[in-house]
């Protein structure tokens, strides 16, 4: 690929998100600008702002990445990030703009009275903020060791710099400009490229490739090897080999290898002929590779079990990112809040047509990518293996430039809200400064992890912080919005039941000690019970402790399900019900923190 | 799930004298405001009708979704050979307007709702 385009395509892009939050700044003049762009957004730039925030670097490589090496089955994942947002619309889009809060722990407080559960409450924020900023910052190491040679942790490190550059300086306003032009950039940036590759395609006469066989291909291939793998052969396979197999020195000869598993040592080049099937992965180095229950031998019931748990997790799982709820507060009121999500579903799925598009053209055109391990890249070499020459290149550094706009919005949006989280419930003293503080902090904390962390597939890895979401903030949202009885006490235990044991269900999976068979496939794809789980413990607590429902709740429920004109007070801006005593939300104003 | 009604402590003030209304005729708007058990009913049956339109809006998710999985895994499905193309073609593209037009009714239906409170609460 053509370094000095792709890495011109991504510095522009990275001018440009500089440059409109400069701008943003500008406009932003007071405190309440500078925190909620002063609730005036427009359901047009509103929507195109929360698809360019949703839009992560999992949806612009990570599942044309997975369809590729696990074919159809897969496209649940666009399908769960899209109803999501129907989930979200249908239960608590409406109430959770009326209720006035900024952030989930300002909800929790204002529907519960209770400090405890707004602290709790900003736990998990942090914490799948965290969880969720990690992969962007891997991809975005990815994209730029693939597109320069630079080594893997740089990406990251330039992506955590701007964002948090922009976020500390510009605040809500101008992140919203930002999203809002990012959205149309990844659009442009996958659409055409995509036309490009389709009419290839056409032109070359419609090639298939079967996501159920081996992956054969179509020209003399060079694989250089860049981690250490162990693949396993059906049938013996020869190959010229540089380098080291199976401990053994090559010079470039053809060599024939048995059935069976080889090791082949970093650093080696494979020589394929045309025609070879590319022989299967099954481990990079001294990690096994996450056991994923869509390509295990367990067979359909795993498989049903493991696409139900991916369901629960994305469809229940939008509503409780924190990135998502922040938005919802930019809306000037209820109705306007519904109407952006109706636009967003929109936006959000017509991006999804264009990934299942790379996965399956990869799948034709790159298929020795399943042998590197560097799934996440089809997206980027596609170009280049499909068209070649200036124009090849030219598309591929958009590419590059739209994966780049994704990893900067996703990551903008989650470290202003991690950073808002922070700043009003962690730092000492709250305010623009300690906003700026705790920016720095919310950015830092996952960039040390990915520098250090081993890479996962950026949309496997996505769908842990959903999983925690929907278990801990789903519950919390639907019952806190829908049920009179729910108490502090019983949210505290459901947040702690169902978050905390899907928390603990990814990080033991994540970590490679979850055990085999069904035992593992539970583990990996927690959703299916902790969600349950996370529901009946807050309504068995609360309807255990019904002296504690807060005094405030009628108020409250009435103030988040009344059409703004009939409280009869001023429409924009949160209404302290008159009853809700403390329990008012906060608003986000470092003067008036009590 | 709204729960039965549980009475609560109220502050009791004496009508405002100077509106001139006769007692009995406060508008519905005031009894909501100042949340009266009669303001109470009025919220409930809002939070009914919402939580209907919501609940349908999922069903239909479910329905139409939701039960995919279950159709692509049974065996009949796994012996018809078209088997992949028809997974691309259902969850790559024809799933998406169908969720949209799920949500489209649904934003119909809230709106219709909260008009219709506002016309009952109105008095119109």
């Amino acid at each position: 690929m053509n370094q000095t385009y792709a890495v011109t395509a991504v510095a522009l892009v990275v001018v440009a998100t500089v440059l409109i939050g400069a701008l943003g700044l500008r406009v932003s003049r007071t405190t309440s600008d500078f925190y909620v762009a002063s609730r005036t957004v427009g359901p047009g730039l509103n929507a195109a702002a929360i698809s360019g925030e949703y839009l992560s670097a999992a949806s612009f490589l990570g599942i044309a990445g997975l369809l590729f090496l696990q074919g159809p089955d897969m496209l649940w994942y666009p399908v769960g990030y899209t109803a999501g947002f129907l989930v979200l619309l249908a239960l608590v889009a409406a109430p959770l703009r009326r209720s006035g809060a900024y952030t989930l722990p300002d909800f929790a407080e204002a529907r519960l009275e209770s400090p405890a559960v707004r602290r709790l409450a900003a736990l998990f924020v942090v914490g799948i903020g965290w969880l969720y900023l990690l992969p962007q910052l891997q991809g975005a190491g990815l994209t730029l060791e693939i597109l320069t040679g630079a080594p893997g942790w740089l990406g990251g490190v330039v992506v955590a710099l701007v964002v948090t550059g922009v976020v500390a300086a510009g605040g809500m306003r101008s992140i919203t400009f930002v999203q809002a032009f990012q959205y149309w950039l990844k659009l442009t940036a996958l659409l055409v490229p995509a036309l490009f590759l389709l009419a290839a395609w056409f032109g070359d006469d419609t090639p298939r490739a079967g996501f159920d066989a081996t992956a054969v291909l179509r020209q003399h291939t060079v694989v250089r090897i860049d981690d250490t793998v162990r693949v396993d052969l059906d049938e013996p396979l020869t190959v010229g080999v540089t380098g080291s197999v199976d401990g053994a020195r090559h010079g470039g000869e053809q060599l024939t290898l048995d059935k069976g598993t080889h090791r082949i040592a970093a650093g080696t080049e494979l020589s394929f002929a045309p025609g070879t099937e590319v022989p299967r992965r099954v481990s990079t180095g001294p990690e096994p590779v996450r056991s994923s229950p869509f390509t295990e031998d367990g067979g359909q019931a795993h498989r049903l079990y493991a696409t139900y748990g991916l369901i629960m997790a994305t469809f229940l799982g939008t509503m409780g990112l924190p990135h998502v709820a922040v938005r919802f507060y930019t809306s000037p009121d209820g109705r306007a809040a519904r109407r952006t999500t109706l636009v967003v579903l929109a936006l959000v799925a017509a991006f999804y047509l264009l990934p299942p598009v790379y996965g399956a053209l990869s799948r034709v055109y790159a298929p020795e990518l399943a042998l590197t391990g560097a799934a996440d890249a089809a997206v980027l070499v596609l170009p280049e293996r499909v068209i070649g020459g200036v124009t090849g290149d030219l598309l591929g550094a958009l590419l590059a430039g739209g994966a780049f706009a994704a990893f900067l919005s996703t990551a903008s949006g989650l470290t202003t809200s991690v950073a808002g989280v922070l700043s009003q419930d962690v730092l000492p003293s709250a305010g623009v400064r300690s906003f700026r503080l705790a920016a720095a902090i919310a950015m830092a904390v996952p960039c040390a992890v990915s520098v250090t962390a081993s890479h996962v597939p950026v949309a496997d890895a996505v769908a842990l912080p959903f999983a925690v979401a929907a278990s801990s903030f789903c519950p919390l949202l639907v019952l806190g919005i829908w049920w009179r009885r729910l108490t502090p006490p019983g949210a505290a235990a459901g947040l702690l039941a169902g978050g905390g044991s899907a928390l603990v269900a990814v990080l033991v999976s994540r970590s490679g000690i979850a055990p085999g068979g069904w035992g593992g496939v539970l583990l990996a794809w927690p959703a299916v019970w902790s969600v349950p789980l996370g529901f009946l413990t807050m309504v068995l607590v609360s309807l255990a402790t019904p002296r504690h429902v807060p005094a405030g709740a009628a108020a409250v429920l009435a103030r988040l399900h009344l059409p703004e004109d009939m409280i009869g007070l001023p429409r924009p801006g949160p209404v302290p019900g008159p009853g809700a005593g403390g329990g008012a939300a906060r608003q986000p104003d470092p003067a008036g923190r009590p | 799930m709204p729960a039965e009604h549980r009475p609560r402590r109220e502050v009791v003030t004496g009508i405002p004298r100077r509106a001139g209304r006769p007692p009995g005729d406060r508008p519905a708007r005031s009894e909501i405001a100042e949340r009266t058990p009669l303001g109470d009913v009025y919220v409930r049956s809002l939070m009914r009708s919402q939580l209907r339109a919501g609940l349908s809006a999922l069903g239909l998710l479910l329905l139409l979704v939701g039960t995919l999985p279950l159709l692509f895994a049974s065996p009949t499905a796994g012996s018809v050979p078209a088997r992949g193309p028809v997974l691309w073609a259902v969850l790559g593209v024809a799933v998406h307007p169908v969720i949209w037009l799920v949500a489209r009714r649904y934003v119909r239906r809230a709106e219709r709702n909260e008009r219709d409170f506002t016309g009952l609460v109105e008095g119109r």
